[in-house]
Order: structure tokens, then C-alpha cells, then sequence
């Protein structure tokens, strides 16, 4: 064996790696791990086969948002993916990948080589961060692919009955779709971030690694309690539901524009806190992983600052003292699905198209009777919708028991006449079809100026 | 000191916290040698390892690597490479991608990925992912990966640990390459086989102080009077031979750890006096089977440097 060394020429100081190679190198340990490799592949395959088998089933999900609707059009189990990543696959996917991405160097011991290699700590957290985001952005675009792909292919590129009922189809609903997507990103960057975070805080122990899914749980909690308006909103995962505005006729807007920054802040924060804690880590001791109690409270600390300016800065600037769910927002909301779906309805029954300003649809809401206030969420809200058919002197009226949840969402539940939305079926004139109007998901704009009658 | 430094440390001072890991370090190494770092752990071997790869800044003092000055951490020359602790290796990955992501990284020229893996042996597994490797097989590949960027001061902490006979010849083989070539090697062993063949200089860390620095013979002879067992035909007249020897004392065999009763003599004294005792053990016609030292001469030296880390420095250098 012989050993032949060319000298290095010049001993001017050692210059960082540059960032697209650091960027690369990050990138193939992460494609390089089994976890991330069965990632790819469920992210890519499972929601396809999930949506493929639930349309053919009988039971369909109807608890989740569109799930009712899987056997009508393939969007339907499009949105049902999209519905369960925002509840607990995206969470889990930015804790699997973000939330390991600084650990794994101190379980492998490799931070001094690494350190050694690029010769610079902000471009190894830079390479870190955005190799993350991209393999979280690869099994994201999965997801979403992956079930349009198995809902267009089970049921078809067919219209989509809206949260108020208004039809959705073509390159208008393919957009929302996207919107919907790159929407619910804003949240996944937090919570990727809040696990580089958690990463950076907490060294080799296995806690990084589940901080996402730790807050996604905490979120979860928080969100079932009876909380103001404005708690909700400044909550990071407030984007994962308010999508959902963007399939109505007229979407609502400052929901999803409130869910999407106040997600981005989260993100910009939790980035920056991981960011100065990883630079002013010292990598010498390898027994020192950089944990510790004054860890965790920096990065804390200003997550918990966010979230009270954030809801002071909600508090102030909307209705958010209240739950947002009132009479007024409720009846706005059950007339206008209401009319969109009798359209919908008549067209099944094959009897003449009226229009929405013609029916002048409107609703009567009271919650729990009268010794209630008809203010907040629950399943004892009572509707009585009216309308009026052309050429008609007489005023059709339908009965509807609402279960409204707090991000606004509500179920529908026809209570008669049984010839309008009383039966799940309708005699349409190709033989037996769902009654769209005895059933259905609505969307309460909890911050739309409430109607006062 | 005749050839080029490749580092000269004066007065190194680094604490962490209330520890001084590094308390007026001097080191001198010269390009083209290999340079043994001794001493018992928490000596402060692997901060000194981590101030010459920029890993760490001095908190005072002047560190100069191949000629300039270091002040900032990881704002060192280039043409330095080498590990602390362990080679930093992804097991997920294959050594070639491990070599090939660091060449990429440090502009090396990616060809050299074979090369290096040839010297260190390692050309036949290539393309197994590291997580199968044994200890000896991530060392080796540790020293690939830091042959890789062809430096000129070689940093290894321990780069025999967990090698074969067979694969230390060959890490020995590689180093002894590099230094013909001119590279400057900074190790640390704690096998002192590997230093006697190895290095030309040592520097003996105690609690964060230079205890010895100097060439290896030089460590050898200031070990004093060494402990000899003397292996013979006839134990009991060999016994009053020994005795009889000026400079030669007789220690209890159970001290040593020797069996007792058995026909094993061990003995203190000067080289000349055990000169002197086989002298008189042929004249007594008592045969010697084997005379030799019961701990070797550099860890002699090593344990009394570091025996009492508490007690002031004993700078030879």
C-alpha cells in the first residue's frame, strides 16, 4: 500500500461549505432513513387506497367534513384526506422529520464532524431547516396527489356541493383545492418548526422528537374547551381548519387570512428561537447536548409571549370575546346552503330551476329554547328555514336540528316535511338518489359582521 | 525545534464553567511528525483535539495551526482534518456517500473517494451501509474521511481503538505514509505500543496541565528505576544472588501480583545493577529463561506522571 498526498496549496482559512452542498447532504441522510423512506411511501400510496376503499364502502365518514359527499364526486375523498392530515398526519409527519433532524447528529455523535466539515453553524441550521421543509413539502404534495388521484379515480372529476351547498367544479374547485393545500402549509411550517425547536432544546432526547405532536395534542384539547373567539384564532392550528372557508361561494377570507399568519409567526419565532439557541450551542463537550431546563424555558418562553400578543391583537381587533357562533351568523349561514341545495334538489327531482333570489330563503335559529341564549356551540340548535317558489303564494318552511361545533362547522339534520328533508332519499328520475337537503355540512363565518333582523 | 511547526500553542487556557479542561497548555508539533497526546481521561486531551479542528476557541492564550493564528472557533486554516471522540460517520449511509458528502462538502476531489477507502482497506465494502461496521472498520473509515481533504496536520483521538493487529499495521502503515509526505499527525492513544511506534514526541496532559512534553526516549528514561521480573533455573539461589547485588532490592512477589512460591524473582533497581545481576546469576550457574520489565518503560513513566494529578506539574519540556 502506498500513499501518495498532493499537498493543499494554500493555508488561507478554511471557508464554510457552500449552503447547496451542506443543503444536499442534509438531504440524503434524511431520504437515507428507513423512517422517512416508509414516510414517502404512505404519504404517497395510503391515501389513494384509503379513498379508493372508503368510496366503495356504504358507510361513509360523514363525521369529517365532505365525507358524506365521497360517493358523489372524487373531490369529496380529495378534501377527507386533506380533512385527517390537518387532525393528526401533518403534525405527526413535521415531528417524525423536524423533530429529529438536529437530535439524530447527537445520537449519531457526528456534530463535530459535521461542525468540522461545513465549518459553519448557520448553514448547517439552514441546510437543516430547508432540507426539512423540503422532505416535509415531498410527503405533503403525497398526501394531497395521492388523494385527489384515488377520489377522482373512484368517483369521478364531479361538481362539489360547497359547505353552503353552492356547487363547485372545473378549474374553480381544482384552485381552491390547491389553495386549500398551500394554505394548510402555514400551519405545517409551525409546527416543522416548533419541532426543529424542540430538536435544538432538547439534544438526543427522544421529547424533540414528539414536541409537534405534543403541541398538536395540546391543541386539540384546548380546542374543545369553551374558549373565546379570539383564543381560537391565535391558535397555530387555526389554518388547519379554516381552509374549510374556501370551499363556499364566497370564502371566507379573514378566517384563513388570521389562521395563515398567525401560523406564519409561529413558524417565523419558533425558527428564529431554535436558530440562536443552536448558535450559541457549545459542541465541544459532546457530553453536553445542549438540554436543559434554561433550554427549554428560552424556547418557550417566546412561543408563550406569541400566543398572548396574538390573542390581545385578535381580542382587539375582532368579536373575540365570544365564541363567534350566534343566531344571527347561524340563520345567514342555513338560508344560503339551504337555497343552493333545494337547486340542487329540484334539478335531481327534475323540476323547473329557480333561482336563489327567487326562493328568498331565510332562517330562524334558537338555541336550547328560551331560557338559553342563542349564543355559542352545541347540538340544541333548532332552524326553521322559509322560502318562497314563484308563482307561489304559499311559504315552504323545513325544520333542522344544527350540531355546531366551535370552528364554526355545523351539521344539518332535516327534520321534516319528510317530502323535503325528511328522508335520506329522493325519487330522482334515474331511480333513488341522496336528498341533499336532509343532511348537510354548513360553515359559520365566525367573523362576518353578525346580522341583526 | 529544526522543521516547520505545523502547531505551536502557548499558554492555551479553556474552562467550561468552573472546569479548567485546559490550564497553560505548550505544544509543539512539527510537520512531517507524529505527535502522541497522553494522558488519563479528563485530562483535557480531546478539548486540546477540538481547539486544533476549530471546534472551540481559546479562552486565552496564542494557538497558531500551519502558520496562522487561531482565535475564533471554526475559523481555522485549511488543510487541517481529523475527529474527536469518534469518527463522525451517518450509519444510514455507505461509506462511499459518507466519503462522498464530505468530499463534496470540503471541495475535495470526489475521485479521491476510492482512493481513500483503499488505504484504509475498506474498497471491498464500499457500498454496505455503516450501520453493520464494527469499531475497528468506523475507525478505519474515520481515517479515510479525514485523508479525504489531503490535510497537512492529521488530528485522530484514539484511531487504533478497536483495531486487529492486522488493521492497526495497516492504520500504522498509512499514518507512517503521511508523514513522509510531510503531514503533521496530532493523536491520542492510550496504548502505549501504539505511541513507542508511532510517534517521534509526546505530550503527557494531566488535569488540563503539560505534565512531560519531549521526544519518547526521553519519557522512557525519566522513569527511574523500573520493576523487573527475572525468570531463572534456580529461584531460591537466585534469590541470594539478588541479594548480594549493590542497587538490586528484592520485592515481595505478591506485591507484584506474582504467585508466590513459583520460580519467579521480580526485582527494583538501575539498568547497570540488572546488568550486574545476570552477571552474577551465570557466575552462580543459575540459568535465565527471561528478564524484562513488569510494567513497560512509557506507561512506568505515564502512571508516575499521572499518578497524583493534584501535585505540580513536572514540565521536562
Amino acid at each position: 500500500m502506498s500513499t501518495t498526498v498532493v499537498r493543499a496549496a494554500s493555508t488561507a482559512t478554511l471557508r464554510p461549505a457552500p449552503f447547496a452542498r451542506g443543503y444536499r447532504f442534509e438531504l440524503l441522510k434524511l431520504v437515507s432513513q428507513w423512517r422517512v423512506r416508509l414516510l414517502v411511501c404512505v404519504c404517497w400510496l395510503a391515501p389513494g387506497a384509503f379513498v379508493g376503499v372508503v368510496s366503495r364502502q356504504s358507510a361513509l365518514p360523514a363525521d369529517t367534513v365532505f365525507g358524506r359527499l365521497m360517493h358523489s364526486t372524487g373531490w369529496a375523498g380529495a378534501l377527507v384526506v386533506l380533512a385527517f392530515a390537518c387532525l393528526w398526519a401533518l403534525p405527526l409527519l413535521t415531528a417524525l422529520v423536524a423533530g429529529d433532524v438536529f437530535a439524530v447528529e447527537d445520537r449519531l455523535g457526528t456534530w463535530r464532524h459535521l461542525l468540522v466539515a461545513v465549518r459553519s453553524k448557520r448553514r448547517i441550521f439552514a441546510s437543516k431547516a430547508l432540507a426539512s421543509a423540503t422532505v416535509i413539502g415531498l410527503l405533503v404534495l403525497g398526501l394531497a396527489v395521492s388523494g385527489l388521484v384515488g377520489g377522482l379515480v373512484s368517483a369521478g372529476d364531479r361538481p362539489l356541493a360547497g359547505l353552503d351547498g353552492y356547487p363547485l367544479q372545473g378549474t374553480a374547485l381544482a384552485g381552491r383545492f390547491v389553495l386549500a393545500w398551500l394554505c394548510v402549509l402555514a400551519p405545517t411550517a409551525a409546527f416543522a418548526a416548533v419541532g426543529l425547536l424542540g430538536s435544538v432544546a432538547l439534544g438526543r432526547s427522544p421529547m424533540g422528537l414528539v414536541t409537534p405532536a405534543v403541541l398538536a395534542v395540546l391543541l386539540a384539547v384546548v380546542q374543545l374547551l369553551p374558549l373565546p373567539l379570539a383564543v381560537r384564532l391565535a391558535l397555530p392550528s387555526q389554518a388547519f381548519t379554516a381552509w374549510r372557508g374556501l370551499f363556499v361561494e364566497h370564502v371566507q377570507v379573514a378566517p384563513l387570512v388570521v389562521g395563515v399568519v398567525v401560523a406564519l409567526a409561529w413558524a417565523g419565532v419558533a425558527t428564529m428561537v431554535a436558530y440562536r439557541l443552536f448558535l450559541r450551542r457549545d459542541f465541544t463537550d459532546l457530553a453536553v447536548d445542549g438540554s436543559g431546563a434554561r433550554l427549554v424555558l428560552a424556547g418557550l418562553l417566546p412561543l408563550a409571549l406569541l400566543g398572548v400578543v396574538s390573542v390581545l391583537v385578535l381580542g382587539l381587533t375582532t368579536t373575540g370575546t365570544g365564541s363567534g357562533v350566534d343566531a344571527g351568523r347561524l340563520e345567514g349561514s342555513l338560508a344560503t346552503s339551504y337555497a343552493h341545495l333545494y337547486r340542487l334538489q329540484a334539478a335531481e327531482l327534475g323540476r323547473p330551476a329557480v333561482t336563489e333570489e327567487q326562493l328568498q330563503t331565510s332562517a330562524a335559529c334558537d338555541k336550547g329554547g328560551s331560557l338559553v341564549e342563542d349564543e355559542g356551540p352545541g347540538n340544541d340548535w333548532r332552524c326553521v328555514v322559509t322560502w318562497h317558489l314563484p308563482g307561489a303564494r304559499a311559504v315552504g318552511s323545513a325544520v333542522y336540528q344544527l350540531d355546531v361545533a366551535a370552528d364554526g362547522r355545523y351539521v344539518a339534520d332535516g327534520d321534516g316535511p319528510q317530502e323535503v328533508n325528511g328522508f335520506f332519499l329522493l325519487q330522482a328520475a334515474y331511480g333513488p338518489a341522496p336528498n341533499p337537503l336532509w343532511q348537510f355540512d354548513g360553515l359559520v363565518d365566525l367573523l362576518a359582521p353578525t346580522r341583526k333582523d | 525545534m529544526g522543521g516547520t511547526a505545523a502547531v505551536r500553542a502557548r499558554g492555551v487556557v479553556k474552562s467550561f464553567g468552573d472546569v479548567v479542561a485546559l490550564d497553560h497548555v505548550d505544544l509543539d508539533v512539527e510537520e512531517g511528525r507524529v505527535h502522541g497526546l497522553v494522558g488519563p481521561n479528563g485530562a483535557g486531551k480531546s478539548t486540546l483535539l477540538g481547539l486544533l479542528l476549530g471546534l472551540t476557541a481559546a479562552d486565552r492564550g496564542r494557538l497558531e495551526v500551519l502558520g496562522t493564528l487561531v482565535g475564533r472557533a471554526t475559523s481555522v486554516p485549511a488543510g487541517i482534518a481529523g475527529f474527536v471522540d469518534e469518527p463522525g460517520l451517518y450509519p444510514s449511509l455507505t461509506p462511499r456517500q459518507n466519503l462522498a458528502a464530505l468530499a463534496s462538502l470540503r471541495g475535495s476531489d470526489p475521485h479521491d473517494v476510492g482512493w481513500a477507502l483503499a488505504q484504509v482497506g475498506l474498497d471491498d465494502v464500499a457500498d454496505d451501509r455503516v450501520r453493520g461496521f464494527s469499531l475497528g472498520m468506523r475507525q478505519r473509515l474515520g481515517l479515510a474521511s479525514a485523508m479525504l481533504t489531503r490535510p497537512r496536520l492529521l488530528v485522530l483521538d484514539e484511531p487504533t481503538n478497536g483495531l486487529d493487529p492486522a488493521a492497526r499495521r495497516q492504520v500504522h502503515r498509512v499514518l507512517g505514509d503521511l508523514t513522509d509526505d510531510g503531514t503533521a499527525v496530532v493523536l491520542t492513544s492510550h496504548r502505549m505500543d501504539d505511541l513507542a511506534e508511532l510517534c517521534s514526541e509526546v505530550t503527557v496532559l494531566s488535569a488540563g496541565r503539560v505534565v512531560f512534553a519531549g521526544p519518547l526516549e526521553k519519557l522512557a528514561s525519566e522513569t527511574g528505576d523500573l520493576d523487573h521480573q527475572v525468570r531463572t533455573t534456580d529461584v531460591v539461589t537466585a534469590r541470594a544472588v539478588a541479594a548480594r547485588t549493590p542497587g538490586i532490592r528484592l520485592l515481595d512477589e505478591r506485591d507484584r501480583g506474582s504467585r508466590p512460591g513459583g520460580d519467579l524473582l521480580v526485582v527494583r533497581g538501575p539498568l547497570p545493577a540488572m546488568d550486574e545481576l545476570v552477571v552474577r546469576l551465570v557466575r552462580a550457574g543459575v540459568g535465565v529463561r527471561e528478564l524484562g520489565p513488569v510494567v513497560p518503560p512509557l506507561e512506568a513513566a505515564f502512571l508516575a506522571l499521572t499518578a497524583d494529578e493534584a501535585s505540580e506539574p513536572e514540565a521536562a519540556a
